[in-house]
């Protein structure tokens, strides 16, 4: 209980700091950020746009712990202003309605590394310099080499472009209705494989040399010898033995991916004009749109923070030592 | 790459300041005598090690010969536009006409002095957070965690985005973001070897000695993390390179400087893979991917040659690592 409560503490601060970076930067960057998105959109936004964005962004007459204060309070309540490329749709309905796209495509790709890659580490490490072990990992590492979005580029013009088996961008067709039916369905996913699978691509390789060399330890241990004296079916000492026993630096990795899952798809999301938050968070930048780009970063960094709470729950479940702590 | 940790007497000089350094070392290095030249000498002979170290070498060559090879502005708008390769043009031309054997060697020159740059200046700044936690300990070291942790679980990319789009746009300002963002991950790696040596004897015997704790931190600690330290640097250059690429990709780096990043930004912008100018966009990104792969191979190699469990075993026993 004290280990959740001494995270719970850690993730408070962390919150905490990415709101005051938030903050800070537009007030200390060099230039006006106001009159900048004035000049870009030639005179057209309101009045009292323009008043809030001042508050927001600081160019604000009043002493910089009042705003700040007032920050804080409009953060705690949810009101992160209103977007300007989008006026005037408030940022919370932007994010709301693409941050499920991301949790989507990045969940999908990080659930099937995750499980592919360990099992293919376990697989590696057991059968030491096999077919798996020794073909595997150069090739892996090699392909984990690429810029990330030049790979999705490239299979993107191959598969989407050249073979015609992929569509092209966006998460569902243009046209076509969100609802709970099966041709809904059926199209989300046929946008979402290719994606998903260029993540896995470059991912899965971490996964299994990390999973790998941790069960490589594992192995040697001396309840491993044990069990095999024991007579026990190698499966069995392979899976509830030696790989139960090396997962822990692995869950501690998924929970580190997570932040991958809704920020790190940011490239993914460009290269395949696919609807989530970091699509949007670039879309922001372009278009100078500072209350956008504040709260997408706030919701991603809380999405974060959250996602690596709950692993820390599930290590309290999973690793004995910390709970006797 | 190998230079680096050559400043191996200190480390030897350690071992005789203090007689328990030994056993200390032992535990980390192959040899207890001389642990450097162990490392230096397994890498020599390790040929991952060797094939990474030779494609760094070509590139950091082609790097510093782009002018002579390819004299003039590489980003010189001309009309050859979109020309396939041929014996002119080895790479072809891209749709504003430039050559892209010349962009992608002059490329060279950015991407590799951002990499390094950003590599060896976060890797610094990862030492001195690593040391200064392990060494003071108490107050210092819950601070600077802290602060680590919390780089560490910002997620990095939206931050760079949003620090580039309020920085105003330039070489420097890619560094800084790369440094700001990429030093967590190496000061906490580099403060839990830092930790377990400064348990060490030799470290108290040099602190009741009454050695300063500059001395103790660099002279005494950091020579006995020389494979650790290594291996992030490495880990920081692939973090620099990727992440340059990435950001320039984004439309957010210094767009008129000649880089591979900045070069793909325009063969996306100027729509090479629409009109099926492959040409245009494959050798930047081969570029970054050997250079990347050349580190890693290193790095492996380090592991390696410090990691006894995972060198070459001769299959007697299957399955089984040797002890």
């Amino acid at each position: 209980m004290r280990f959740i409560l001494r995270r719970l503490g850690f993730y408070l601060i962390a919150f905490w700091a990415s709101i005051t970076l938030n903050f800070l930067l537009p007030r200390f960057m060099p230039g006006d950020p106001v009159s900048r998105m004035f000049a870009r959109t030639q005179g057209k936004m309101q009045p009292e746009q323009i008043e809030a964005l001042r508050k927001l962004l600081g160019v604000d007459s009043r002493p910089i712990w009042e705003q700040y204060v007032d920050y804080l309070h409009n953060i705690v309540t949810g009101n992160m202003g209103v977007s300007i490329t989008r006026f005037p749709t408030p940022v919370t309905e932007v994010v709301a309605s693409q941050i499920g796209w991301t949790l989507l495509l990045g969940g999908t790709a990080l659930v099937v590394a995750a499980v592919v890659g360990n099992l293919l580490g376990i697989l590696a490490a057991w059968r030491r310099g096999g077919a798996i072990d020794s073909a595997l990992p150069p090739l892996l590492i090699f392909i984990g080499s690429f810029p990330y979005f030049w790979l999705a580029m490239g299979a993107l013009y191959l598969f989407g472009m050249i073979l015609g088996w992929s569509p092209l961008r966006h998460a569902f067709t243009d046209g076509l209705e969100p609802a709970f039916s099966w041709e809904f369905i059926s199209d989300a996913g046929a946008h979402l494989v290719l994606p998903a699978l260029t993540i896995v691509l470059v991912s899965i390789g971490g996964w299994m040399l990390g999973m790998r060399n941790t069960m490589i330890a594992t192995n040697a241990e001396d309840y491993i010898t044990m069990a095999e004296a024991k007579g026990l079916r190698p499966g069995r000492i392979m899976f509830r033995y030696a790989a139960r026993n090396a997962m822990l630096p692995s869950a501690t990795a998924f929970g580190m991916s997570l932040g991958f899952v809704v920020g790190g798809a940011l490239l993914t999301e460009v290269v395949f004009a696919y609807p989530g938050v970091g699509y949007q968070l670039l879309n922001a930048v372009q278009g100078l749109d500072y209350p956008l780009m504040q709260g997408l970063f706030l919701t991603i960094t809380a999405a974060v923070l959250l996602a690596n709470f709950l692993v820390d729950i599930l290590y309290v479940r999973l690793d004995p030592r910390v709970r006797s702590n | 790459m190998t230079t680096y940790i050559e400043p191996s007497p200190s480390a030897a000089e350690a071992a005789l300041e203090s007689p328990t350094a030994a056993p200390g070392a032992a535990g980390k290095a192959p040899a207890p005598r001389k642990p450097k030249q162990g490392l230096v000498h397994g890498l020599l002979t390790n040929s991952k090690a060797m094939v990474g170290t030779a494609i760094l070498l070509v590139f950091i060559a082609l790097a510093l010969l782009a002018p002579v090879l390819f004299p003039g502005d590489p980003s010189r708008i001309t009309d050859m536009a979109s020309l396939e390769p041929s014996a002119e043009h080895w790479l072809g031309t891209t749709a504003k006409g430039q050559d892209v054997m010349a962009l992608t060697i002059h490329g060279a020159r950015s991407s590799l002095l951002v990499g390094l740059t950003v590599g060896f200046a976060s890797t610094f700044v990862g030492i001195l957070v690593g040391l200064a936690s392990a060494y003071f300990g108490k107050f210092i070291d819950e601070a600077l965690s802290l602060v680590t942790n919390v780089f560490l679980l910002l997620p990095g990319l939206p931050l760079l985005v949003i620090l580039a789009a309020f920085l105003p746009p330039g070489l420097g300002t890619v560094i800084l973001v790369l440094i700001v963002t990429g030093w967590a991950g190496s000061a906490r790696v580099l403060r839990s070897q830092a930790l377990s040596i400064r348990s060490k004897d030799f470290v108290a015997a040099a602190v009741v000695s009454g050695e300063r704790a500059g001395r103790i931190m660099f002279r005494e600690i950091l020579p006995n993390m020389a494979s650790i330290v290594m291996g992030t640097l490495l880990a920081c250059v692939i973090y620099g390179i990727g992440a340059q690429a990435g950001l320039e990709f984004l439309g957010l780096g210094d767009v008129s400087t000649v880089s591979w990043g900045n070069n793909l930004f325009w063969a996306g912008n100027e729509g090479a893979l629409l009109t099926g100018s492959w040409w245009v966009f494959v050798p930047s990104g081969l570029c970054i991917a050997l250079v990347a792969f050349a580190l890693a191979l290193i790095n492996y190699a380090v592991d390696e040659v410090t990691n006894p469990r995972l060198r070459k075993i001769k299959p007697v026993s299957e399955g089984k690592a040797a002890k």
